[in-house]
């Protein structure tokens, strides 16, 4: 195992191979095609940070027709129930595959698992910038559908057909073709990223770094890297069978010509649900690496994290027909899902307690970080809490394509991919850009975004359970939907939508002026054990130029009764 | 930036990173076969008339079709053997007669399809027949893939360059063989 590689061999290695350093690179090959993994990390986060802002107005557009219907909208103009449909589709679906799947696994992955295993790079560097090139070429695909005739898609994020098949039924034709193109496009770039995620962290860990030595934040995008590669396939070939019912005139999910429009819902579902811990596994690692740090206790059953990982990996996949419990599946399937949709809180309750149980006692700091990474326990709980309602089918058949579930999976992806991203970003931002982030204007950020985050979506689970449904253009359509005080909630909550928008500004000026003109960060500002933070900040190509670290614990080895100081890196030995 | 970074020359896992590689990369493109053949195994199953519509497909030339895959596997194996032995040029002959086999079977596969075209049965004349192209396209563009990265392979392998890339390209070639070994009995021989 990790033994093969002598250690001497390694300080060896590192002058005669590798001379990084030697070769003043060009712009371009550092900026726009480069092989280093921490700069393929940060054309997926500004990537995945700007779909975020189109996203972020998508739902600005939509939530403002809500709350003042029929109005002009700035910056959008009149919405018509056709635009409508084309931003819900792409809030939903940006949001998930261009930004939470780019932040969380490919920027997340990117930066941190070489830099904590203790390697320069990854292992294939140009499958890597390929995997970029890919995922940009998706991003471009997707948005350029806005500009084609009859506009972008508007058949919902999870492509149900046949609205999604027929022009006539979606009023987009070119706009469908474009939208499942980018999806299929996206997820080729992520398999080759997660393929060389998954085998440099195999192969590539510094000599003496055995499994249970492995950050929890790598581990969780490792397993996530495997729940993708294993769960996408059926959908990767769903989407071709999409495309050829779209375009060759093939009946794969027309009911007309003998098809089935319920086989797509199990081939993207059996894809969608995995994808949910896809996404909630990097969050949670980048939790646990946070909130050990700024308790400084060890993380309490490092196993137990990872055990409840793989085990709610493994019930992800049979799970996935919860969603169809409306759609017309026999009742004693229904029954079976239920079940194994129950049985996931198990672990993920199980990994909440076990973070509870690490602040237990511990000498807790409320820098920015932590203040995210607490935020992410207290949000992600009432996500999961409201899930036990709808995973449960007679709730459901109540429950379901209502703002009950709207909000219930808003609650889940927001701690995931924004809380979580936030945490990781404002914890790794001194190690990533060299100065710290100003902790003042982050506070700030951080409460003016979580309170009307609660805003917008607590009003949400009432306006559900009071039966208002999903998807619909304007509710004064329906006098039962539009009661004074269910058009004030919503109105309510697009205001607080409006003031979580400008919060995101102040994260951008923090983040510029603290990059431009921060204090200087030192290599280890927060006194973390793991590897990371033994390399200069930011690191450069090659991380290591004087010499990869070797290991010799596991990275949480806070506040040891025989040190001194109250932390124990793991480089150090012994 | 010509330098290897030392990641990609480590292997704590006790594998060479390039075949570790390969297994995964099988790993995710069997998900993506079992999505198209569990549907369509679903459908068979609940459509009886399916079997009328497969009656309409040539076993024989299936069964040729998989004659010839196979001993293009034989032939890849040899090639690894010898890329062992570190005999890049014969490596390299044998892998471009693992080329011919795939080579073979496309032009088998485009009498066949043309002669069933011909006769009405395109993909769009059934949810039968959608899955038959879908199903053996699929497979066939992985031909393809492999071929061409099989040409490199064997550009390199003469040369005596990256000698270890023929088996890596062997092992994917072995895939695309047992899923066409999945693919002959769900479209041609089952009635």
């Amino acid at each position: 195992m990790a033994e093969s590689i002598p250690v001497e061999e390694n300080g060896h290695h590192a002058g005669d191979h590798r001379d990084h350093g030697h070769h003043e690179m060009s712009f371009s090959e550092k900026y726009i095609f480069p092989l280093d993994h921490k700069m393929i990390a940060m054309q997926y986060m500004f990537t995945g940070m700007f779909m975020a802002l189109i996203g972020g107005f998508f739902a600005y557009a939509f939530r403002m027709q809500l709350a003042f219907p029929g109005i002009e909208v700035p910056g959008w103009g009149v919405v018509s129930p056709a635009d409508y449909n084309s931003l819900v589709t792409n809030h939903g679906t940006i949001m998930i595959f261009w930004v939470a799947m780019p932040v969380l696994i490919a920027a997340f992955g990117n930066y941190l698992i070489p830099l904590m295993i203790g390697a320069d790079d990854m292992v294939f560097p140009k499958i890597n910038r390929l995997s970029y090139q890919v995922f940009l070429l998706s991003a471009i695909v997707i948005l350029s559908a806005f500009f084609v005739e009859g506009g972008a898609f508007g058949g919902a994020w999870t492509a149900y057909p046949p609205l999604s098949t027929k022009a006539e039924y979606s009023l987009t034709g070119l706009g469908s073709t474009l939208w499942i193109t980018a999806v299929f496009l996206e997820f080729v770039a992520f398999l080759l990223g997660g393929i060389n995620f998954i085998t440099t962290c195999m192969n590539s860990r510094a000599p003496g770094m055995k499994m249970w030595d492995i950050p929890m934040v790598v581990w969780m995008i490792v397993i996530a890297s495997i729940l993708f590669m294993l769960s996408v396939g059926p959908l990767l070939a769903g989407g071709i069978m999409m495309l050829f019912d779209q375009n060759l005139g093939t009946a794969f999910f027309d009911p007309d010509k003998g098809g089935d429009p319920i086989l797509w819902q199990h081939l993207f579902w059996f894809f969608g649900h995995p994808e949910v811990y896809v996404v909630l596994l990097p969050a949670v690692g980048i939790v646990a690496d946070v909130m050990t740090t700024f308790s400084r206790k060890k993380l309490f059953g490092y196993k137990t994290v990872l055990y409840t990982a793989i085990g709610t990996g493994v019930l992800s996949f049979t799970v996935w027909a919860h969603h169809q419990f409306i759609a017309g599946i026999d009742p004693r399937m229904a029954n079976v899902f239920t079940v194994t949709t129950l049985l996931i809180s198990v672990p993920i309750a199980e990994m909440m307690f076990v973070y509870i149980a690490t602040l237990y006692g511990g000498s807790i700091t409320l820098t920015t970080p932590m203040l995210w990474a607490l935020a992410f326990i207290f949000e992600f709980l009432i996500g999961g809490i409201t899930g036990i309602f709808l995973g449960a089918s007679g709730n459901d058949i109540y429950m379901h394509d209502t703002y009950f579930v709207l909000a219930h999976f808003h609650y889940t992806f927001y701690p995931i991919a924004i809380i979580g991203t936030y945490a990781g970003f404002t914890y790794w931002f001194p190690k990533m850009f060299g100065r710290m982030m100003n902790d003042t204007l982050g506070k700030l950020h951080f409460w003016l975004t979580i309170i009307p985050f609660n805003g917008i979506f607590l009003p949400l689970f009432v306006l559900g359970a009071a039966g208002q449904h999903r998807r619909i253009y304007d509710y004064q359509n329906f006098p039962e939907l539009a009661l004074p005080w269910m058009q004030d909630m919503r109105q309510f909550a697009t205001v607080m939508l409006l003031i979580m928008l400008g919060a995101q500004v102040l994260f951008f000026y923090n983040v510029i002026t603290s990059w431009m003109s921060g204090e200087k960060a030192p290599k280890n500002p927060w006194k973390a054990n793991s590897l990371e933070w033994t390399a200069d900040s930011p690191p450069p190509h090659g991380n290591w130029p004087e010499g990869l670290p070797n290991c010799y614990r596991g990275p949480y080895e806070y506040s040891h009764p025989d040190r001194e100081e109250d932390y124990w890196p793991q480089n150090e030995p012994a | 930036m010509s330098a290897t970074p030392i990641a990609t020359t480590r292997s704590t896992a006790g594998m060479p990173t390039a075949r570790l590689a390969v297994w995964w990369i099988i790993a995710s493109e069997i998900v993506i076969f079992g999505g198209v053949l569990g549907s369509y195994i679903m459908h068979r199953l609940a459509h009886g008339i399916w079997a009328d519509y497969a009656a309409n497909t040539n076993p024989w030339i299936g069964l040729f079709n998989t004659f010839v895959l196979l001993t293009s596997s034989l032939a890849a194996v040899l090639a690894h053997q010898a890329a062992e032995r570190g005999d890049g040029q014969r490596a390299a002959n044998l892998l471009y007669a693992t080329c011919g086999g795939g080579l073979v079977f496309l032009c088998v596969k485009a009498y066949e399809w043309s002669y069933e075209i011909s006769h009405g049965m395109t993909i769009t004349a059934n949810t039968f027949w959608s899955f038959y192209y879908t199903a053996a396209g699929i497979h066939a563009l992985h031909v393809i893939a492999g071929m061409v990265l099989m040409l490199f392979t064997a550009s390199w392998a003469k040369k005596n360059e990256h000698l270890h890339r023929v088996e890596i390209i062997g092992i994917y070639w072995h895939f695309v063989d047992v899923v066409w070994i999945f693919l002959f009995p769900l479209l041609y021989i089952a009635k």
